[in-house]
């Protein structure tokens, strides 16, 4: 099911079997062209296939931006282990609804990206790690394999080829932090959350110790379009050094939040006066978060100009991480975002590290006691000086997923925060904002 | 500890899904799919859990507390989740959260005396797009106004 209207300024490459009747079906998935790709690649060597997906320049879409064809190529495909597939179905940062879209109209897409890495890196077996509050997508994931098995898509000698491969659905029980590569890694294996050191990196040491390619559930979809079509024509939909489209997940202050496929390098203006139908009510744009909540929050100046790619928000010092773009109108209270950003890190914080336990800790503090009007503008120091002290000094990247924010709110939006302290808060933001 | 055949065989696929000597691996889910029926993970749960996955009850008692969705004490018949980060802030979230708070007269985290609804404030549940969110049990809600809850609520009131 789709959630909202597609729009007429999408490019239909990972969703164009969205709003098919039955999409999730194996019948709808083969009548289009379903796992020719994999029956493609099997004829091929794993180095052609690697080298297909560098030539497509896809980038991973769970956040990173890491390019996919080099993170394969690391895995060592002579290592007497086993190797394994991990596909990152976590999808919990704030803003990002997109893999949920995928995984639910298209699952066996999926599948069949699982299968080509599974080719390009002699691994046999996989496992789709999905975050515990989709268990209707479990359900439907669970469907798309017994079809695929009973259809001889998955398990021995599939469709003749010789290759072998099981595919298995693994459920989370709620935490943000097990979307980290090794965090989840770790919670595969039945333990606690907590991120592993890196080196080794998963390619070389992942699922049970063993090489593993892990990725996010848009990027393994990509990889049939890309065998099919061609590396060259996928990097053609994009920007010069990112291919393809990105899924984008438009929400907060915008007349059609929903899920868009768009080409890498869309510009911003037009996602949001076009794509999205404007901020309700004629209201300004005040603030832009590109994907995600962890990135350094935009002003609506610095969107001046702006596309949708990796490049365009690095010089921004921003980043396009997940696609889940957040629109902030002129009436939004910075001091409440920041408040509700800071208790949602200091939550999801593992534990594991001293900097981004207590980092994430006091933020929170001093974000409460400044939104509960006993701050002070020492305090708006401290945020920033705390939040720089974490960078770059936390285990796994949650702690600079906290302080990029953070310190991008109290840079960019100092006058707000100097303004609430003078007691000129705005009215509708006080005594809410409950628990958590 | 006797579970019903189909969660039995849940156990057992799971216990299969994973390499050799890796059961370990099932216990999350294990307690999930165990919880769904149980109400909650009981002490007898833990033990039986760390029994056929060969850990200690102690390994598995510490695994639980780090994931919010596992839980020791039963919640309400319906656990209503809402939640209340940024994108849904940005569609008041929180005042739906409040609502839905005084609508069931208890407080996060709450179960209501005759134990059919339970209420919490949750984290981004991937509906970002669609906010304000409510998840009851597994199901979601999507761009709810204090209006779809009552009506929502009420419904689910009368269906006991
Ligand atoms: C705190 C934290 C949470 C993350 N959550 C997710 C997630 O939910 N889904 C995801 O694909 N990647 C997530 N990532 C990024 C992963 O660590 C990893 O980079 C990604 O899954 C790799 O896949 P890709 O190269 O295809 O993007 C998260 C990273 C951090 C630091
Ligand atoms: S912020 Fe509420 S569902 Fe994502």
């Amino acid at each position: 099911m789709l959630y909202n209207p597609p729009s007429p300024l999408e490019t239909k490459v990972l969703s164009r079997r969205f709003g098919l009747p039955d999409s999730a079906a194996i019948g709808t998935y083969l009548a289009t062209d379903g796992y020719q790709a994999f029956l493609k690649a099997s004829k091929m060597t794993p180095a052609q296939i690697i080298d297909e997906i560098k030539a497509s320049n896809l980038r991973g879409r769970g956040g990173a931006g890491f390019p996919t064809g080099m993170k394969w190529s690391f895995v060592p495909r002579t290592s007497p282990k086993p190797k394994y597939i991990v596909v990152n179905g976590d999808e919990g940062e704030p803003g990002t609804c997109k893999d949920r879209v995928l995984m639910e109209n298209d699952p066996h897409s999926l599948i069949e990206g699982c299968l080509i890495a599974g080719l390009a890196v002699d691994a046999h077996a996989g496992y789709v790690y999905i975050r515990g509050e989709y268990r209707y997508l479990i359900e439907i994931l669970e469907k798309a394999l017994a079809e695929a098995y009973a259809k001889g898509w998955l398990g021995k000698n599939i469709q003749g080829t010789g290759f072998d491969f099981d595919l298995y659905a693994h459920t989370g029980a709620g935490s943000y932090e097990c979307g980290e590569e090794s965090a989840l890694l770790e919670s595969l294996e039945g333990k606690r959350g907590v991120p592993r050191i890196r080196p080794p990196f998963p390619a070389v040491s992942g699922a049970f110790q063993c090489p593993s390619v892990l990725n996010n559930v848009e990027t393994f979809c990509a990889v049939p379009h890309i065998l099919l079509g061609g590396g060259k024509a996928f990097a053609d939909l994009g920007v010069p050094k990112a291919g393809g489209t990105k899924l984008t997940a438009l929400s907060g202050h915008i007349n059609r939040p929903g899920v868009y496929e768009l080409r890498l390098g869309f510009p911003v203006r037009q996602l949001i006066e076009e794509v999205g139908g404007g901020i309700p009510n004629g209201k300004k744009l005040k603030a832009f978060i590109p994907g995600g909540s962890s990135c350094p929050i935009l002003t609506a100046a610095e969107c001046e100009g702006a596309t949708m790619d990796y490049d365009s928000m690095a010089s921004r010092k921003s980043m396009l991480g997940s696609g889940g773009v957040i629109i902030m109108d002129e009436d939004t209270s910075m001091v409440k975002v920041g408040l509700r950003l800071m208790r949602f890190y200091s939550h999801e914080s593992c534990g594991w590290c001293i900097p981004c336990r207590e980092g994430t800790t006091w933020l929170t503090k001093i974000m409460t006691r400044f939104y509960d009007g006993n701050g002070s503008r020492a305090d708006i120091d401290l945020l920033g000086d705390i939040a720089k002290n974490m960078l770059g000094r936390t285990f796994c990247p949650l702690g600079d997923a906290a302080a990029l924010p953070m310190i991008s709110l109290v840079e960019k939006f100092r006058d707000e925060f100097e303004d609430y302290l003078k007691g000129k808060r705005r009215e509708e933001t006080s005594g809410r904002l409950v628990t958590v | 500890m006797t579970f019903s055949p189909q969660l039995e065989a849940r156990f057992a696929t799971l216990l299969a899904s994973y390499p050799p000597g890796r059961e370990r691996s099932a216990m999350i889910p294990m307690l999930l799919y165990a919880q769904d029926e149980l109400g909650s993970v009981t002490d007898e749960l833990i033990a039986e859990v760390a029994r056929r996955t060969g850990v200690t009850p102690l390994q598995v008692d510490e695994v639980i507390s780090y994931y919010t969705m596992l839980r020791r004490k039963p919640a309400g018949k319906y656990h209503v989740q809402v939640c209340t980060n940024v994108s849904c802030l940005l569609r008041d979230g929180d005042r739906l959260f409040e609502h839905a708070c005084q609508k069931l007269g208890i407080e996060n985290h709450g179960v209501t005396a005759d134990g059919q609804f339970s209420i919490e404030e949750v984290e981004c549940m991937g509906a970002c797009s669609w906010a304000p969110a409510v998840q009851v049990n597994y199901e979601f809600h999507h761009d709810v106004t204090p209006d779809k809850l009552d009506r929502l609520l009420d419904e689910l009131k009368e269906k006991r």
